[in-house]
């Protein structure tokens, strides 16, 4: 539900049925409003039950990817010679992104559930739970929720009476928005600098400490969780006529809409619907602008692309972007696109782990540039020079950080290029980066 | 996701180790969690930093002789992760946010405010009462409730510039 608003009659609050009331926070508070009946369920499956479950649900990855997440179940090793882990991602830091945090704040045990039933599917003893150093509260909300978890017989060494073992251990990070892409985030556990992984071997076969691991985003554990107690058909049934979008999805909506908050609707929703019904529209006397719909990292939207968008993985990539995290950022007619461009690609180099020389030069000589064109010392050829600098940074390197600086950079000069050219041609006065 | 805050009068004191008494048993806690010792050096740093403020050089030196490792590596892990303060910083730590999303609803005006309240001046420095170190950081994960604050360990949501002297009277 749109929290801290309550509930739009558009939404279809599955994972976020409980945002807003403190009683779900605790384990009993959990299972007096039915949780933990999805574990219970798939402990009584086998593993491969509960991964083809979870398959033919048509779940997909909600940390940004969008990869089906019982095939990367799937792709585990069936024989568990070695120890097995999983890894829960809850790094959320992609701009924009925030419905992970709401998750544990709210339901921390959701988070568990689904952290276990995961855990059982591909054969995993111990999970990792990576929190963000940043998230204070929600990391002692986790820590509390795995106490009682212990307490109630969830977790530890004879999980609900199955005679399986399973443990959670929640590890804080300490400030790097890089650590949210899965290898980084392993090296960050083995106690290393988060510089991210070649690629292969993959993280099902070599992931932490060189054993078979998976790493899943929050929202996509939690959902697994209701998919096991309710089946896959009846997550099959939660789209609008696309079978390979299926759920409901948060949609963290900021920027410059009347209520922002997180929005859980099934995918297929119009964006239009989310932004100008759920969400109240801009504020008094302002038009729309721009819309990026997946967190910072993916392609910027005009008005027009929003007008007939689907929100769903395909429905936006249609329209020129992709679905990415959710994280939605609104802008107005009052916001000045190229400054806003070069805040975010100031944002990816400073999150740059520097390991590759496309991205760690990219991104600082993108922000400089377009420092360079909003001080009103541009010169045609630079944007030019920007898009030839997108082009170097995009597939080349190690992770996909490199990319995403380049994908708002790109879309804002094609889709907006009276917005540079006022800067060009010195018809906008010019701006002094502040802060 | 921080940025850096500049150095501090350094008050040359001897280092007082922290695994030692309750500091040790919270350190040797941690070993069954993680199957290599190397693994425990996030968490052992915050055990330090929680215990002293900061990171100080001779900290590196014992977190590395506690969990088998080199001085070297340990600095590098340090100065990799942006919430460890390698220099002591003020009293309250507060840092806020100022990515796309909070800047596009006002969050340079919330920067402005604070460096103004606290006497800091600008951002990184600490207050002349030590009371207070601002810095920007890249987004908190609370965008929709522009602008963040996390002053210390409370994360304060939906900040205006209006709202700032009134937020920094709690924090003495
Ligand atoms: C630079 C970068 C940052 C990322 N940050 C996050 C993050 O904060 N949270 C997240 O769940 N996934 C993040 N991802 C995606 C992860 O690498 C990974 O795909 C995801 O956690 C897999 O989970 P899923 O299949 O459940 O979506 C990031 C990826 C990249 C390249
Ligand atoms: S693309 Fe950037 S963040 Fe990713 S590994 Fe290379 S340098 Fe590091
Ligand atoms: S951009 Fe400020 S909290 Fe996300």
């Amino acid at each position: 539900m749109g929290y801290p608003h309550p509930s739009h009659p558009l939404e279809r609050p599955l994972l976020s049925r409980h945002f807003g009331d403190a009683g779900a926070r605790s384990f009993d508070g959990w299972v007096k409003r039915g949780g933990y009946q999805g574990l219970k369920k798939a402990l009584g499956m086998t593993r491969a039950q509960v991964i083809e479950e979870v398959t033919n649900s048509g779940l997909r990855g909600r940390g940004g990817a969008g990869f089906p997440t019982g095939l990367k179940w799937s792709f585990m090793p069936r024989e568990v010679t070695r120890p097995h882990y999983l890894v829960c991602n809850a790094d959320e830091s992609e701009p924009g992104t925030f419905k992970d945090r709401e998750i544990i704040r709210w339901t921390p045990h959701q988070l568990l559930e689904g952290c276990v039933v995961a855990a059982h599917a591909i054969g995993a003893e111990r999970i990792y739970i990576y929190i963000r150093g940043e998230f204070t509260t929600e990391y002692r909300i986790l820590k509390t929720a795995v106490a009682e978890a212990y307490h109630g017989g969830v977790l530890g060494a004879n999980v609900f009476g199955s005679g399986q073992r399973i443990d959670v251990v929640v590890h804080r990070g300490a400030g790097a928005y890089i650590c949210g892409e899965e290898t980084a985030m392993m090296n960050s556990l083995e106690g290393r600098r988060g510089n991210p992984r070649i690629k292969p071997p993959f993280p099902a076969q070599a992931g932490l400490w060189a054993c078979p691991t998976t790493v899943n985003n929050v929202e996509t554990l939690a959902a697994a969780a209701h998919i096991v107690r309710e089946g896959a058909a009846w997550h099959k049934a939660l789209c609008r006529g696309n079978p390979r979008s299926t759920g409901t999805k948060l949609f963290s909506v900021c920027g410059h809409v009347q209520r922002p908050g997180n929005y859980e609707v099934v995918m297929g929703t119009p964006m239009k619907d989310l932004i100008f019904e759920m969400c109240g529209g801009m504020p008094m006397g302002r038009r729309l602008k721009a819309v990026i719909p997946g967190g910072s990292s993916v392609p910027i939207m005009n008005a027009a692309e929003v007008e007939d968008c689907l929100l769903d993985y395909e429905g936006i990539v249609a329209r020129g972007s992709m679905l990415g995290s959710g994280g939605m950022i609104v802008m107005d007619d009052s916001t000045d696109l190229v400054y806003q461009v070069m805040r975010l690609a100031r944002f990816y180099a400073h999150e740059s782990c520097a390991q590759c020389t496309q991205c760690r030069e990219g991104t600082a000589w993108t922000v400089r540039i377009l420092e360079r064109i909003l001080a009103g010392k541009g010169r045609r050829e630079d944007l030019d020079l920007l898009l030839d600098l997108a082009d170097n940074m995009t597939g080349k390197t190690i992770c996909v950080l490199s990319d995403s600086c380049a994908a708002p950079v790109v879309s804002a000069i094609r889709k907006f290029p009276e917005e540079f050219e006022a800067y060009l041609s010195r018809s906008r006065a010019p701006v002094t980066v502040a802060v | 996701m921080s940025g850096t805050a500049t150095p501090g009068a350094v008050h040359h004191q001897p280092y007082r180790p922290v695994f030692v008494g309750e500091g040790r048993t919270a350190l040797e806690a941690l070993f069954p969690h993680y199957p290599t010792r190397q693994a425990c050096l996030l968490p052992a740093l915050w055990l330090v930093q929680e215990a002293r403020g900061w990171i100080a050089p001779e900290a590196i030196g014992e977190v590395a002789t506690v969990l088998g490792l080199t001085p070297a590596y340990v600095r590098g892990v340090v100065t990799f992760y942006t919430m460890y303060h390698t220099h002591p910083v003020g009293r309250h730590f507060i840092q806020v946010c100022t990515t796309t999303p909070c800047s596009i609803c006002g969050a340079e005006e919330v920067v402005r405010a604070l460096l103004q309240h606290t006497g800091c001046g600008e951002l990184g420095a600490t207050s002349p009462d030590g009371r207070f170190t601002v810095i920007e950081v890249e987004c908190l994960g609370a965008c929709g409730f522009a602008t963040p604050l996390l002053i210390d360990d409370d994360f304060i949501e939906g900040v205006t510039p209006e709202r700032v002297a009134g937020i920094l009277q709690g924090y003495k």
